[in-house]
């Protein structure tokens, strides 16, 4: 009969529309900002850098492989000096523009340090669109134990590794990472 | 194809030029028809592409062989994981790495929950440009989020998943991943069945579907298209079945094909393919063994991409990407440093035949026919 195909697709919406107030799987709608879906233990988005125990001490010993590798070159570093002008295992200037990144986690990837690792946080609205949107090592910096809650499975892989690094690094005949030179 | 404007004796008549798009929801991006008609009936259509030109192919002969495949998931952006999928396979055929077993499996698990993502999703889309408003794409966009959320909690990210690594996958699959694939593979039939109940007996979408915009055999076959478009028009070619890639050859799954070459045997070979999609969801998550996910060679490209150096020569990696053949064509100087980057983009060559088959038909017409033709132009323009 002509126009069936039509009435059986009207039902199928009908059907959709009944049962959208009464099953959870026809109406998938979460209000945002009061409801929250769960957040996805390997979800990334914008890089931090992690520090230990206190802010000043962070892992991150400046050695530019994330600034070489990163694709689209949004991270900025300088290397500290000492007052004699003798390079020091610490970034002086870490900056990462977030109106670059595209949050591809190659950066975590490459790492030798465990010192950059990808974000869960994702409301980062920012009135401007050029030196706001510039995050520098201040902004950048959260602990190692904000680190092991977002994402509790990587943090305990990461931290046992280190352990066995250290214990490996008080013997006196094993060498300690090599420190590239400063890039120009 | 050439069309003759009609003369009318006692009427003065003469032909008008229309620009559709840059800006036009119905074009799915950026993408401009120029269209001279006479009346509705079009006379002659020229596509004008280049509006999301990202230079991508220049950008990754520029950067490490790894730092392009962020990259390769913006070109057509509703899969990226095929995308990874096309890329990976031309690099490792050039570095002559091997894949591990069960990284073979998740790959060709992911690519056929690719398949699924853009099918559905190209279903929901082609409703909208007949007119049936938003309705079916959120039908679809529900089932799409199901499978969307599992590449987020195995890649990290809904869409640009950055998942492949040349040798294998970036990290293993979590550990509920396969019980939540099964959980799919039970469920999409019966979503597949309700969305045809609601579609292909539908005497709306028939009559604007059927013998409409239709390819004949011949000029599919000459114009270089693949994929669903070609399959059609009553091609069986797959590339899953013709170069044997990856695993699929252990998987027996059948290659549908149209009769007619119109816009509803497209909407419909894209249905029934989800389904054969399912079955080698089915068998994958049943056979996928247990073990390293990535090569040791690979795990150290990945650490450090600088240092993947694959010696000097050329390789085509291609796939049976949702939307056609998807290539890569790479060329390396043994350097650190791709020499030549090539994308072969399904849905641009797909496009090029966009005139031949709009040229007779309405306005209208040519917007479900450029629906069918699956473009995104991420992957046009690159």
């Amino acid at each position: 009969m002509y126009g069936f195909g039509v009435i059986k697709g009207m039902l199928v919406t009908l059907k959709n529309f009944v049962l959208s107030y009464f099953t959870k799987e026809r109406l998938t709608t979460v209000q945002y900002p009061e409801e929250r879906l769960p957040e996805k233990e390997r979800f990334r988005n914008f890089p931090f850098l992690i520090y230990d125990d206190k802010p000043e001490d962070l892992r991150c010993v400046s050695c530019d492989i994330c600034a070489k590798e990163c694709p689209p070159k949004c991270i900025t570093i300088v290397r500290d000096t000492d007052a004699q002008g003798k390079p020091l295992k610490r970034p002086k200037v870490f900056d990462i523009d977030f109106s670059i990144c595209m949050n591809c986690g190659i950066c975590e990837e490459v790492c030798p340090f465990d010192a950059i690792f990808m974000d869960h946080e994702f409301e980062l609205g920012e009135y401007g669109r050029f030196e706001e949107l510039n995050y520098h090592k201040e902004d950048l910096l959260k602990s190692a134990e904000y680190f092991a809650q977002i994402r509790p499975t990587d943090a305990a892989l990461i931290e046992a590794k280190r352990r066995q690094k250290e214990a490996k690094g008080a013997h006196p005949t094993s060498p300690t990472p090599p420190i590239p030179p400063p890039s120009s | 194809m050439e069309y003759e404007l009609k003369e009318s004796p006692t009427l003065d008549t003469q032909a008008l030029e229309v620009s559709l798009g840059p800006q036009h929801p119905s074009t799915h991006g950026v993408f401009r028809m120029n269209v001279k008609l006479d009346g509705e009936t079009i006379v002659q259509l020229k596509p004008v592409m280049g509006y999301l030109h990202r230079n991508h192919e220049k950008l990754a002969e520029n950067m490490s062989w790894l730092g392009s495949m962020p990259y390769t998931d913006r070109l057509d952006y509703i899969c990226s994981m095929t995308n990874n999928f096309a890329y990976a396979l031309a690099v490792e055929k050039l570095a002559g790495l091997e894949v591990p077993e069960r990284a073979q499996y998740v790959r060709v698990i992911m690519a056929e929950l690719t398949r699924l993502v853009n099918h559905t999703l190209l279903v929901g889309f082609l409703l909208n440009d007949l007119g049936a408003f938003f309705t079916p794409v959120l039908y679809a966009f529900r089932e799409r989020e199901k499978i969307l959320d599992l590449f987020e909690a195995v890649a990290g990210s809904r869409m640009m998943c950055n998942y492949f690594r040349f040798g294998g996958v970036k990290i293993d699959v979590t550990d509920d991943f396969i019980p939540q694939v099964k959980q799919i593979i039970r469920r999409y039939p019966k979503f597949l069945d309700e969305f045809e109940t609601l579609l292909s007996e539908n005497e709306i979408l028939m009559a604007r579907c059927q013998k409409v915009g239709i390819l004949p055999r011949e000029l599919a076959i000459n114009a270089g298209v693949s994929g669903p478009m070609l399959r059609a028009s009553g091609v069986p070619y797959d590339i899953r079945k013709v170069d044997h890639y990856s695993i699929y050859d252990r998987f027996p799954f059948r290659v549908p094909i149209g009769e007619a070459g119109d816009v509803y045997d497209r909407y419909y070979v894209r249905i029934l393919e989800m389904r054969e999609s399912i079955k080698i969801l089915e068998q994958a998550v049943r056979e996928i063994p247990a073990g390293p996910t990535i090569s040791p060679v690979g795990l150290t490209g990945a650490k450090s991409p600088r240092n993947f150096k694959p010696p000097k020569g050329d390789a085509y990696g291609r796939i049976e990407a949702p939307k056609g053949e998807l290539g890569f064509y790479v060329v390396s100087d043994g350097s650190a440093k791709p020499y030549r980057y090539h994308v072969r983009a399904p849905s641009f060559i797909n496009l090029t035949i966009l005139e031949d088959m709009c040229l007779g038909y309405k306005v209208a017409d040519a917007i479900i026919i450029l629906g069918s033709i699956d473009i995104v132009l991420g992957e046009v323009d690159r």
